[in-house]
Parts: structure tokens; sequence; C-alpha cells
């Protein structure tokens, strides 16, 4: 084998080592998979239409769905941030656990100094009764202007004030 | 983030998780390119050597191919939505290692020893095991999670593995390391490789649990949480396990490595850096304490402080009974000649370094052979195996997930910077091997084993949640309406 050849192997082998290195770079740019903020106030205008054909045909099948009945007319059906870094963001209600707190793995990471990293949680009872419960903050939360000390029912729309971000349950 | 609420015109915005897409045709991509690259080493070895394409290119070529196929038809099947990369990283890290172990079989000064045999083979052979042990823990293990019922269970499993060469007729003492366990006809295993992935599941479980204990329970002093007495238990323990390891079966990689992961995972359980600072003062009581009285690890503290003199020693008759190794001075020689471009395949003379030249000490010939250029490359694509691990970490949405997956990819960078340091001479050499390119059975079996739970985690992670069911009561509040 030439000098030649194996120089140029030699080089060409380490160019598609690095050729490797960098698209495996490139794929995990490609793959920085974070959130989607999507913005709906502009378009809840267009979409109301759509929603009222939807509702005329849903009533037979959602009202077998129904159980208890009472829980259905004022039950909430977001969380909503009201004041606070956090302004504006919905977080649909659908029977889960809502954690709030600095802690990463929070469903509402709240990014206050006022706060603290497992803060409260949020979650419906047996009857679908929405209960938010302070997990022993430092700073406590408040309910309207009381605050918590034992797991509380949620009235429609009472602000729930931890640290300086206020949420509240709307239908 | 989101939109003010200053404008008077109400603006929402919902967070949501990007679907992602579940990128196995990039993995197969990268797995055709992860498969095309040692195949080209292998030519270039057999034209450099002996100037002609070796024989057994088809064979070593398709047997890779087929092997990796094997194993991201698998992961296709059974984990859909797994990381894309770090199939083809270790494939590519392994295919790589097989070649570097043929060479070295070409080497004729390798061949002259006395009990030479060729360990490529042998090497594609363990390969096929490891797929398949792959293959297995991605068919049984549908769920990570599982493996927390067996906290405790794998803490039994893990010092069993660890104890396990210490007990007379099964341990083999090689090479002045007992960490081999002899298996009568199929040869012998290291069970400390496994016991690094049982452990990690061990001490995932436990600190899950512990970890708001061991994290708020703290007095403040100059900055540092100081733990409670009580709490300072566990680490103890396993910093005395640890120390135990160094002195009965005199392996400091093995000792460091446990303790490493325990520290990682206690870390990132707790968030308190003051675990950080008391793990180095741990250790490095630890290991000066033991060096200071095991003849073995201090013969390595002699090589790691002047290799030269190791190396002039051993070119003499000494008489005062202590073996004296040229190894790590052949090996940064190694390093030396191979420059920045290296000498190329099949042309560097890292075969000088004799015995354990395909296992505690291939680093050198790639750095000698593909030079620094190289050697970044090949570190490169450990800390794109090690950055995927903590990637799923990151996403990894129970506690449980993210610790195993932190402690697994933190053992395995702790185990690539053992062996890199060793060879390198930064730190003592130990007795550990590099992940999937050293010769050896026992090291590649748990490697890919450890992938396989990775790619686990990382399916469970990046899995797009199921749709949320529609919501009754949404709908029904606004069906009410005057008839």
């Amino acid at each position: 084998m030439s000098e030649l050849t194996l120089t140029v192997m030699r080089l060409g082998f380490l160019a598609v080592l690095w050729l490797f290195v960098i698209v495996a770079v490139q794929v995990i740019r490609s793959d920085l998979f974070g959130t989607r903020v999507t913005q709906r106030g502009a378009r809840r205008e267009a979409a109301r239409p759509q929603q009222a054909a939807r509702q005329q045909a849903a009533p037979p099948q959602q009202r077998g769905q129904q159980g208890g009945g009472r829980r259905g007319r004022n039950a909430p059906t977001k969380l909503v941030v009201s004041e606070g870094t956090l302004t504006g963001t919905t977080v649909a209600l659908q029977g889960q656990t809502i954690t709030l707190g600095r802690a990463h793995d929070s469903t509402i990471v709240l990014d206050d100094d006022y706060a603290s990293s497992r803060h409260a949680r949020i979650y419906p009872d047996r009857d679908g009764q929405w209960i938010v419960e302070d997990l022993g903050s430092t700073n406590g939360t408040y309910l309207d202007r009381s605050r918590l000390t034992t797991p509380t029912p949620i009235p429609l729309g009472s602000p729930i004030r931890i640290g300086k971000t206020v949420i509240e349950l709307r239908k | 983030m989101s939109s003010t609420s200053n404008t008077p015109t109400h603006h929402t915005s919902t967070i949501g998780a990007i679907g992602a897409p579940s990128r196995r045709n990039t993995e197969l991509a990268l797995l055709v390119f992860a498969v095309v690259i040692p195949v080209f080493a292998y030519a270039n070895v057999g034209l450099a050597i002996d100037g002609s394409v070796p024989a057994g290119l088809l064979g070593y070529g398709l047997g890779l191919g087929l092997l990796a196929g094997i194993a991201h038809l698998v992961v296709r099947k059974f984990a859909a939505y797994a990381d894309p990369l770090l199939l083809p990283l270790a494939t590519l890290l392994n295919g790589l290692g097989l070649v570097v172990i043929w060479r070295l079989d070409q080497s004729k000064l390798l061949q002259s020893l006395r009990g030479f045999s060729p360990a490529a083979p042998r090497q594609l052979l363990y390969t096929a095991f490891g797929i398949a042990l792959f293959a297995a823990v991605l068919f049984f293990l549908k769920d990570h999670r599982v493996l927390q019922r067996y906290t405790y269970i794998s803490m039994f499993g893990a010092l069993i593995l660890l104890i396990l060469p210490l007990i007379p007729g099964l341990g083999a003492n090689l090479y002045g390391a007992k960490i081999w366990i002899r298996i009568p006809g199929l040869g012998s295993l290291q069970p400390g490789e496994f016991a690094k992935i049982v452990l990690a599941v061990f001490f995932a479980g436990y600190l899950m649990v512990k970890r708001d204990a061991l994290a708020l329970a703290s007095r403040r002093f100059m900055g540092l949480y100081l733990p409670r007495g009580r709490d300072l238990g566990p680490i103890l323990v396993v910093w005395a396990i640890s120390i135990l390891i160094l002195v009965f079966e005199t392996d400091l990689g093995t000792s460091l490595l446990f303790f490493g992961m325990f520290v990682i995972m206690l870390y990132v359980a707790t968030e308190r850096t003051s675990w950080i600072v008391f793990g180095l003062l741990m250790s490095a009581v630890g290991a000066v304490g033991v060096a200071s009285f095991e003849p073995h690890i201090q013969t390595r503290v002699r090589a790691w402080l002047d290799p030269m003199r190791e190396y002039q020693l051993s070119r003499q008759v000494t008489h005062d009974g202590i073996l004296h190794s040229d190894q790590l001075q052949q090996s940064l020689w190694a390093f030396g000649s191979g420059g920045t471009l290296g000498t190329g395949w099949g042309q560097g003379h890292s075969d000088l370094i004799k015995f354990a030249a395909n296992s505690d000490f291939v680093l050198a010939t790639f750095g000698e052979e593909l030079g620094l250029a190289g050697i970044m490359a090949i570190l490169l694509v450990y800390g794109l195996i090690v950055e995927r691990g903590v990637r799923t970490a990151l996403a990894a949405r129970d506690p449980f997930g993210k610790l195993l997956a932190v402690g697994l990819s933190g053992a395995f960078a702790l185990q690539v910077f053992v062996v890199a340091g060793g060879v390198m001479g930064l730190i003592p050499l130990t007795g550990m091997t590099m992940p999937f390119l050293a010769s050896g059975g026992s090291s590649v079996l748990a490697n890919w084993a450890l992938i396989a739970i990775l790619i686990r985690i990382s399916d469970t992670a990046r899995r797009p949640a199921p749709a949320p069911a529609a919501n009754p009561d949404a709908e029904m509040t606004q069906v009410v309406r005057p008839s």
C-alpha cells in the first residue's frame, strides 16, 4: 500500500469519525423537546361557532356519562394564573392532582422566592370537588384572605395566593 | 413565557408538551453510519498491515450489521419512543472495539506471548450475547418502575455479586486484583460490572424514599448544609463497603465507582453540595489510608508517580520482590507518538504494552493510531452517551426513573474517567475496563444491559401522554339552555 493512500485513509477516517459526532450533535439539537406555548386569546372568537356545533351534537351520549348530576353545573374546567410571573397560564382540570411549587417536577413551577419547593397541591376529592392543600410551606397558602391550615374546598373564582402568584379555578 | 395581562383583551396561553416524534428512522440512519465506520477502520487496518483488504471483512461487517439491525428492530418494537442516539453511539464504540482488538490480534509481538489466542472472534461472540441481553431487558422490562419493587433485594444482590470474587474456589486472583470469578467451562466473569447496575437500582429506590430526610434536616455552616449525624449513616455504610472492597479485592476502580455513584445520586436526590464535599473528603481519606498498607495499590501508585523509573526497573533484575510494570510508560509513549493526527490504523506500536493491551490499555492504541483528534472523538462519543442518559433523567417524570438514569449514566461516566485517567497517567491505574471498547465479556454484557435500561427509561419519558379523556362536565354546563 502506498504511503499516500494510507495517509488519505488515515485523515479520511478521522473526518468520518468527526462527521459522526457532528451528525449526532445535530440530532440532539433537533431533538431538544421543551414545552409548546399556544396563544389562545386571538383564536377564541374564531373557534366559537365550531364549539357551538359540537355542543349540539354532544348531548345524547354526554348525559349518559354524567353520574351524580350535582357537580356538573359548577365544576371548574381550568385553573388560571391571574397574578405573578406566570399570569395567563391555564391548566386544564381533568381529575389529576396539580402540584405547585419551585420543585422542577411540579405541575406549575413557581419562580417565586416566597414559594416553597413543594408548596401546595390541588386535587379533586371523591365527589369531584376541588380541594387545595398546603404542603407545609414556609410562607403559607391563602384562600381569599385566610391562611390555609387544612385541605379546603375551593369555591369557583376565589383567589388562591402563593407568594406573588394568584391562581383561581374557572369554568 | 406567557402573555401579559396588562392588555385589556385577556390572553391566555396553554403550556403543553410537544409531541416528540418517535425518531426511529433517525436512529436507523445513524446506526448504518455507526456500522460503516468500523468496517472502514477494519479495511484500513488490513490495508496497512498486509496491503490487502482483510478476508474477514464481510464476516465482521455483516456480523456487526446484523447485531445492530436486530437491536434496532427490538427498540422499534418494544421502545418506539426511545432516545435515537444511545443505540448508535454504543454500536459505534462496540464496533471500534472489535476492530482494535482484531488489529492487536495481528501483532506479531502479541502473538509470540505465552497464552495468546485471538480475542476478536471471542469479542464478537460476547457482543452477540450483549445484544441478546439488550433485547431481553427491553422485552422483559416493560416498565422500569417495576425495578423499584426490588430495592432491598437489589441491595442483597449487589452485595452478593461484590462478595463472590472473595469466596475461595470461586474467586480468582488474576493479575493482582480479586475481581473475577471463575465459572467452570465458561471462563471468568467480573461480577462487579453487573453489581454496578444492580446497585444503581438499590440507590435509586432507597434515595427516592429517603431524600427528603437527607435534604431537609440540616444545619447551615459556612455556606454548607451540614447533615445531622444520623443522616450520615448511609454514606458511611457505603463508604465502609467500598473501603472493604479496596482492601479485600484490591481494586481501586470498583471501589471508586461504587462510592462515586452513590455520592452522585445522593447529590442529585438532595441538591446539597455538602454531600459532594463529604464524598470527596471521604474517598481521599479512604484511598490514602488503604494505599499506606496495601502492596498492590502501592505498586499502582508508584507506577503512577514515576512511570519512567518503573519502566527502567522492569528492565533490570531487581531483588526487592516487587512487581515492576512498564505498561504505563509504554502507554504514555503510545499516546505521545500518536501526536495530533495519529499514525494511522495498524501502524502504531501500542503492542509494546504487551499484557492487557487490548483490555485495560485499549485506549492507548486509539491514542497512537488515531491521535489526539481520534481520541477526542471517542471521548466525545462517551460524553454523548452520558449526556443522553442525563437528558433522559431530566425528561423522566418519575423520581425513581430520574435517579436510576442519573446513577447509571454517572457510573458510566465515572468508569470512563477512571480508565482514561488511568492509562493517561492522571490517576493511578485501576482494574476497570473501557466500556464497549475493551476486550472482555462481562464488560460488554453489563454495558449493553445498562444501555437497554436507559433506553427503556427514555422511552417512558418521551412517549407522548395519552390524549386526555374528554371532560363530560365541560360540555354539560353549556348544554342547558331555556327551551
